[in-house]
């Protein structure tokens, strides 16, 4: 039986337990064990609280037997990326800096979360404070791809892709501030959806760089996907840059194939550097949708060769900024030995902080210092606005536009660790979303001949994530590739 | 722009982060962020004379809400996270030499 829940949609999991096919308990049960069986060579939570979950899925079929009125997610497990606070329970960003940190409060989504009655199954693993493509950054553990345990599950919500993919949860939270949920999705062959900036509250979720991070679902199916956000976004009083927009249902509209679409290809992306299997795969996925009655157009985005050298001044920038506020005093790591206050600060963050935090913060530092912030930080905010500009024009003349997740699939554990400047390139496709503030989602597209997911990625104007959720659907229905599961 | 890092100036951003690094971060670091600034030097390429700088991708200003007072952390769990604390504040180190 736990086999048959662990390989069932988040929707069909649902529709179970209302017909009481399955009891929360069941559900939740099948998902521990599975957990239990297979993370310790995968590695994709940093913890799970068996008897607290149970506890929670308890609390559901109480409410069902008593016929009380039930939340959207009933009973379904959701997984947590380890950088949004729960409420008693530890909250690490996968760094030593907080390894004892223990938030006094729920982030808005884990209070939305808790309301729409998910169990919460566990913190999963990522790239300390989300820097970094690979969860190798993290100071506790590395995760590992479910399709080949040599290779890296991406980043930095490799935890969170690599559980949903491992059939450890139906659902998971994940961050994504240049690429953090698509590229993991698309290495663990998910779907996974970056919202709309503003879309999502990030009240309760550990700042990496302000102006660019976003909340968001990882599942195994878009349904999943979109019923996780729907219960998700929306504004938030807490959060001043969230977007009081009505949330549409998305669930609803989602079977509806869009007719008369017009599909963007971004001459820039097929370039130099590109896979041939990942091009071919894109391709065939541009086909399906001609096939479908789409007309394919080709777009450009010129500035596009500019988004990794922009994104790594602003993110570095806003990060070093955001983590000022880890001084040793307030909460965090302090040193146990120093020699008075600057260097109590000093020796707590050397000590707190891993190798990429620290690049990052002193990237940061150097673009913003006196002299160079004309010429580094203020420049890439410029290129910034030409980079949205260049999609603002795009989307005259396509309803979305499609592209690879990214440039080849999963590397290798260890491949890219040591070549900073290689690992950041990587994100190429990925990151103009979160500089100009749009959706995309990434969806499984098809494998390589070493049988590794590779991922497509569809990008819509700000506040169109039911259109990326109707016409990720449409691929979804006739195509076998998300039903695929590794092999544990 | 220029390019290439020394290892005393990134002694001294390291110093200005409040980051304390060891001889070989030091030399790692000045090596790995010159060659990062080497490759954000293409960002010239760019004509962005008439360009206004964007720094948020939704622009919202001046976003107003009901001053509506609610209850805070009480003190105990403002306290509760701290690494030093007497139970009324957080204590840090000496700050004035001499007294």
């Amino acid at each position: 039986m736990s086999n048959a829940i662990t390989s069932t949609t988040a929707s069909q999991l649902l529709s179970g337990m209302a017909a009481g096919d399955w009891t929360a308990v069941d559900v939740a049960t099948a998902f521990l064990d599975q957990i239990q069986a297979h993370d310790e060579q995968i590695k994709a939570f940093l913890r799970v609280d068996r008897a607290e979950v149970l506890r929670q899925a308890e609390a559901v079929d109480r409410k069902r037997r008593e016929r009380q009125p039930l939340g959207r997610l009933a009973g379904l497990p959701i997984a947590l990326k380890d950088l949004v606070c729960t409420r008693g329970q530890a909250t690490t960003c996968a760094s030593r800096m907080l390894e004892k940190f223990v938030p006094p409060y729920d982030a808005e989504i884990v209070r939305r979360l808790r309301a729409a009655d998910a169990v919460l199954i566990g913190k999963t693993n990522m790239d300390e404070f989300a820097m970094g493509s690979s969860t190798e950054n993290s100071a506790f553990q590395i995760t590992r791809n479910p399709w080949d345990t040599e290779r890296s599950p991406g980043g930095s919500s490799g935890g969170s892709a690599a559980a949903v993919s491992a059939g450890m949860t139906p659902l998971a939270i994940g961050s994504d501030t240049g690429g953090s949920i698509r590229q993991p999705a698309a290495f663990c062959g998910v779907v996974g959806v970056k919202p709309t900036y503003g879309r999502v509250s990030r009240h309760g979720l550990v700042a990496f760089a302000s102006s660019l991070d976003q909340l968001g679902p990882l599942a195994g199916d878009v349904a999943g996907a979109a019923m996780l956000l729907e219960v998700i976004a929306g504004h938030d009083p807490s959060d001043s840059t969230s977007v009081d927009e009505p949330v549409p249902a998305y669930s609803m509209t989602l079977e509806q194939p869009l007719s008369g679409l017009r599909i963007g290809l971004p001459v820039e992306y097929f370039a130099e550097g590109l896979d041939s299997e990942v091009d071919a795969a894109i391709h065939a996925a541009a086909d399906f949708y001609e096939s479908m009655g789409a007309t394919l157009v080709d777009v450009t985005l010129p500035h596009s060769k500019y988004s990794v050298a922009a994104y790594y001044i602003i993110a570095p920038s806003e990060a070093a900024s955001n983590l000022a506020r880890y001084d040793g005093v307030h909460y965090g790591h302090r040193a146990e030995r120093f020699n008075g206050l600057v260097d109590m600060y000093a020796a707590s963050r050397g000590e707190g902080f891993g190798r990429e935090v620290k690049r990052r913060i002193m990237l940061g530092n150097y673009a913003l210092s006196a002299g160079y912030r004309d010429a580094y930080y203020l420049k890439a905010l410029k290129v910034r606005r030409l980079i949205r500009a260049d999609f603002d024009r795009a989307f005259e003349t396509c309803d979305l536009v499609l592209s690879p997740v990214t440039p080849t699939p999963a590397f290798k554990v260890g491949e890219l660790i040591n070549d900073p400047l290689a690992m950041y390139l990587s994100d190429i496709y990925t990151i103009s979303a979160n500089l100009a503030g749009l959706p995309a989602i990434s969806l499984p597209a098809g494998f390589s001949e070493a049988g590794l997911p590779i991922g497509l990625q569809l990008l819509g104007p700000p506040f169109s994530e039911d259109r990326l959720f109707r016409a990720a659907r449409m691929f979804e229905r006739e195509t076998p590739w998300h039903a695929k599961r590794p092999a544990l | 722009m220029t390019g290439r890092l020394t290892r005393e100036e990134v002694a001294k951003v390291a110093l200005l982060g409040r980051l304390k690094l060891s001889a070989d971060e030091i030399e790692q670091m000045t090596d790995q962020l010159s060659r990062v600034l080497e490759y954000v030097d293409i960002l010239n390429e760019v004509d962005t004379d008439d360009v206004e700088p964007m720094a948020h991708a939704i622009e919202l200003r001046d976003v107003f809400r009901e001053d509506i007072p609610v209850a805070s952390l009480t003190r105990e769990q403002a306290l509760a996270n701290a690494p030093e604390t007497d139970g009324r504040y957080f204590e840090v180190p000496q700050i004035f030499e001499g007294v």
